[in-house]
């Protein structure tokens, strides 16, 4: 069993996936579905507890030696990522119920629950194994689940978005299918560690250069980076709620291990330096700071307000790819884990106004916060995080982002991190403006505060939220780790 | 009861009081009973932990360590118990005071009125007693945050307005520059807690400190040097109490307390004056000080006129920490405890004035005096007392103030004090003279005005008292400010 752990970890969802969907409608998918999900969670938090206290888990499958046959090597990396794509399954599945039952047909929930549990598969996947082209053939997996999942929005607009979606994450998935093999036609080898040992050889050709180039744009089109970034607000905006909260919280993450995992381990770490990607990932992180602020500014509909948000905390991220230093490493991996919390948190907390009003555009909410106390709350926090204010998970970010520019002599990065915080005062105060200071309406006095299987969920992140900003024993801890394996392996 | 008890049960109460005041919403007396038991229990707390302090007990606990070296802790030393007192005793005369007003005057949400009233002074006390910067950060973002619904408490356009600009501006300098400066602190000595004599000497080299200093004097906001004072005037729009406790004291003293923490235990005053860090800042801070005071004469609206003359006298205890020497240093100290019960008893007149007559601009207030001689008496000694003469309390720290700005050559800072003063006397004076002596406009008597409700007329008559002992008896103070500034 222990030595399984690793497998059953992908392979779970995978099967459960093609039972769920022929399950009879009713409840019954979703309770098989969380079910997994949490299952799922709990061998993700094994396996980086083995990771942490054995070291790194090695596994062939099939038996099949590498570099011929597929090897997943989890190390604290893949270990800290699964646990974060898995932990916030096993609390958007159990969220999902009422949430779907309102906004999905009813003879397409077993559909519904069958594509989650593909794309959490193909989450998990991507995070486990230790095969350049298994990530793709994960990738691809995750990603036909989740354009299926996001066309099932309630308004039509969603199909238009999921066809966006689907264009621009076909275009970033050939990119890095073509960079792969472009590689390898140089190195002859598939498996990531393998191709780290022969690649320092080949690394004068153009060849391998290119597909560097081609392998760093295909992530950056499914990470979402600006200016890459046109699919995501429409696809967050227009899926359904659950959905936004998994694929937010979720997917842009494991996109972003991605790239730390091609820049870092696959490629020697001196590569990267050589190349403008660094330069090039700090200057797209730095305009995404502040384009995607300001147009968050700007939004009437909450859903897309928060998906410019997170086209800008990616730009944080990147930042701290840029940096191309342990401490910024370190920071990329501390706001992943932080930054699934507060917009976990986020999205299901409108979810649940969703749920009761039907609508999260601004003139809708307003004066809801006396209506949904506990809602609003969950809004106040999760924004409050977003922002950076001590004592929440945002804070620990930030302070993280800030001490690794700070290290790099990175003065505009500085202050564009610290402005990038302002402008997130004011997305967050302006929406919490709508929900308490503008007078409350007729039809937002007869709303009731959302049902306890909306509101337990969204809580147990806002609490994860103000944990995590107090005790940072798990998350700096172990993303300290991880950027110390990302980094030294490739020395 | 040990000293760490203590502590965690004075941070802790008025969060509890806090809960006590949302449980018992539903009436009214209960909920007030709550709010003055709590805040008794704070003023004893505060009294017994001075006494402690005072006899050489050592009050110090760190809760968590949140991050590797940085750690959530609480210390008492002097300033901070300073700071504490002021805040703590100020707390039971508000409260009263609030009573009746928020009663008089039939405000509504009073439930959450009082509860962020509660939080926020727990967090002040968080500010006072906490042993690092980190700490510290954590209590003056809470602040600003459970100040935000007193602000936009009335909820009309201009309340909102008035709040935005507050949590703009305070959040704004707190993350752009305060932040940045705790953050840049700790990335050159790998420490953020306040000590003895400083952390950053040695590690800095003295032309960027300069420069380090800047970023924490704007960004602590709370201290309102100009340009980053206008969120004071705009906090104007809170009811009474709120600006009165608040922000003539618990704010924007958390302001000048953290700027005279930093300069004493970041920088170090020695430091500070043999590098002369500070010596071009402190022109910013004396301009502050008479633009203030000249903008605050133009002021026709009361609270506006005293939240400008707040402004300026914030300057005063930031001008003693730019000086950095030794009596420069206690005068800012003296001053954020002369200030506050001069400037909470301006607060307090002016909010009866408001309930009794519902009367905001100054050019109104002819004649008022005899229908309200209990107020405007308050009002007087306040007045007297911030210009600073004898025998008022405020007249100490100005003194001291004086002697810093001689002790380091800097006359011209001397010529500032002094013109300032004259320029207190020419803008604060006239309103309780107008009230007595002066005939009210159009022949009107007022007969059908009195004097405002009870409780609020004996919160002012002890903090306006408290103006006069305090110029006998400053001893408790004098020895507190004294230690902080590193013995006599």
């Amino acid at each position: 069993m222990e030595n399984h752990l690793s497998l059953l970890l992908v392979v779970i969802p995978l099967i459960a996936a093609p039972v769920v969907a022929v399950l009879p409608r009713g409840r019954l998918p979703w309770a098989v579905a969380s079910f997994v999900s949490v299952l799922c969670a709990v061998l993700a938090a094994m396996q980086l507890w083995s990771v942490l206290y054995d070291g790194t888990i090695i596994y062939e499958l099939g038996g099949w030696a590498a570099p011929w046959g597929i090897e997943y090597r989890i190390d604290e990396v893949n270990a800290f990522m699964a646990l974060i794509v898995a932990a916030i399954a096993a609390i958007a599945f159990p969220y999902a119920l009422l949430s779907a039952e309102q906004e999905i047909p009813e003879e397409k929930i077993p559909l519904f629950y069958s594509a989650m549990l593909l794309c959490l598969s193909g989450l998990l996947g991507i995070s486990q194994t230790g095969d350049i082209f298994n990530v793709f053939v994960f990738l691809e997996i995750s990603s036909l689940a989740s354009y299926a999942l996001i066309s099932l929005g309630r308004q039509r607009q969603a199909l238009t978005s999921a066809y966006q979606y689907l264009i621009m994450g076909t275009i970033g998935a050939t990119f890095y299918l073509i960079g792969v093999g472009l590689i390898y036609s140089q190195t002859g080898t598939l498996n990531m560690q393998d191709m780290a040992n022969i690649l320092p050889e080949v690394l004068h050709l153009k060849t391998v250069e290119t597909g560097f180039a081609f392998i760093m744009i295909g992530i950056a089109l499914k990470l979402a980076l600006f200016p890459l970034h046109l699919w995501l607000p429409n696809a967050y905006t227009y899926a359904p709620s659950v959905v936004t909260v998994f694929l937010a919280a979720t997917a842009t993450k494991v996109a972003v291990y991605m790239m730390l995992r091609i820049l870092f381990t696959v490629f020697p770490y001196s590569f990267a330096l050589s190349t403008p990607a660094e330069e090039l990932l700090i200057v797209a992180g730095m305009a995404g700071i502040i384009v995607a602020s300001v147009y968050a500014i700007y939004q009437d509909d909450i859903k897309r307000l928060l998906a410019y948000s997170s086209v800008a905390q990616i730009g944080y991220m990147a930042l701290g790819i840029g940096f191309a230093s342990a401490s910024g490493v370190a920071a990329t991996m501390i706001h992943l884990f932080n930054h699934a919390l507060m917009k976990g948190a986020l999205f299901m907390a409108i979810g649940a106004i969703i749920y009761r009003i039907g609508s999260c555009r601004m003139e809708h909410i307003h004066g809801l916060g006396k209506a949904m106390p506990w809602t609003f709350g969950a809004i106040i926090i999760g924004g409050l995080s977003l922002v950076g204010v001590p004592g929440t998970a945002g804070f620990i970010s930030k302070w993280y982002l800030v001490l690794a520019a700070l290290e790099q002599g990175a003065w505009i990065s500085t202050a564009v991190i610290l402005f990038g915080s302002l402008l997130a005062v004011v997305y967050v105060g302006k929406l919490i403006e709508a929900l308490y200071f503008k007078p409350v309406t007729e039809t937002s006095k007869e709303v009731k505060e959302a049902p306890m299987l909306l509101l337990v969920p969204t809580w147990t992140l806002v609490i994860a939220n103000i944990y995590f900003g107090f005790d940072t024993s798990l998350t700096v801890g172990v993303a300290e780790k991880a950027a110390a394996v990302l980094l030294g392996e490739s020395k | 009861m040990s000293a760490e008890v203590l502590l965690s049960i004075t941070l802790l109460l008025p969060l509890l009081g806090a809960i006590g005041i949302v449980i018992t919403r539903r009436s009214p007396d209960v909920r007030e009973g709550v709010t003055l038991v709590t805040s008794t229990l704070i003023a004893v707390l505060v009294l017994v932990i001075a006494t402690r302090f005072m006899e050489g007990e050592t009050f110090a606990f760190t809760l968590i360590e949140p991050l590797p070296g940085v750690t959530i802790a609480f210390e008492i030393e002097a300033l901070g118990m300073l700071f504490a007192l002021v805040a703590g005793l100020l707390w039971v005369v508000t409260s009263i005071y609030a009573i009746g007003y928020m009663r008089g005057h039939h405000e509504k949400n009073q439930t959450r009125f009082y509860a962020a009233f509660a939080v926020s002074i727990s967090a002040t006390m968080g500010i006072a007693f906490s042993a690092n910067l980190f700490t510290l950060f954590l209590f003056y973002e809470l602040l600003t945050l459970a100040t935000y619904p007193l602000v936009a408490h009335a909820g009309n356009a201009e309340a909102k307005k008035g709040g935005r600009v507050y949590l703009g501006i305070l959040l704004g300098t707190s993350i752009g520059l305060f932040l940045l400066a705790i953050l840049i602190t700790w990335f050159l000595t790998g420490s953020v807690d306040f000590q003895e004599g400083g952390i950053l000497s040695g590690h800095i080299d003295p032309a960027w400190a300069g420069l380090l200093y800047a970023l924490f004097l704007f960004g602590i906001g709370k201290a309102a040097v100009m340009p980053f004072h206008r969120w004071l005037p705009a906090a104007m729009v809170a009811p009474t109490p709120v600006s009165a406790l608040l922000h003539a004291v618990a704010v924007v003293k958390a302001g000048v307390f953290t700027l005279l923490k930093v300069t004493i235990y970041i920088f170090g005053s020695d430091f500070i004056l043999s590098n002369d860090i500070t010596g071009g800042l402190i022109w910013i801070v004396a301009a502050t000080i008479l633009i203030a005071s000249m903008v605050a004469m133009t002021k026709d609206n009361l609270k506006a006129r005293l939240a400008y003359s707040t402004i300026s006298q914030l300057s005063y205890i930031a001008l003693g920490a730019l000086l950095a020497s030794k009596a420069g240093l206690i005068g800012a100290s003296m001053h954020i405890v002369m200030h506050a019960f001069a400037k909470i008893t301006l607060f307090f007149a002016a909010g009866a004035i408001f309930v009794a007559s519902h009367k905001k601009l100054v050019s109104e207030l002819n004649g008022l005096g005899r229908a309200m001689p209990i107020t405007f008496t308050a009002f007087l000694i306040g007045t007297l007392s911030i210009i600073g003469l004898p025998p008022f309390g405020g007249m100490w720290s100005k003194w001291y103030l004086g002697l810093g700005a001689v002790e380091t050559a800097q006359l011209l800072l001397l010529a500032v004090l002094m013109i300032s003063s004259l320029l207190n006397i020419m803008y604060l004076l006239p309103i309780p003279m107008r009230a007595f002596f002066s005939k009210p406009k159009n022949g009107e008597h007022y007969t059908e005005i009195a004097e405002a409700p009870r409780p609020m007329l004996l919160a002012m008559v002890i903090t306006s008292s408290a103006c006069i002992i305090l110029f006998f008896y400053p001893d408790p103070f004098y020895r507190l400010a004294g230690l902080a500034a590193g013995g006599f």
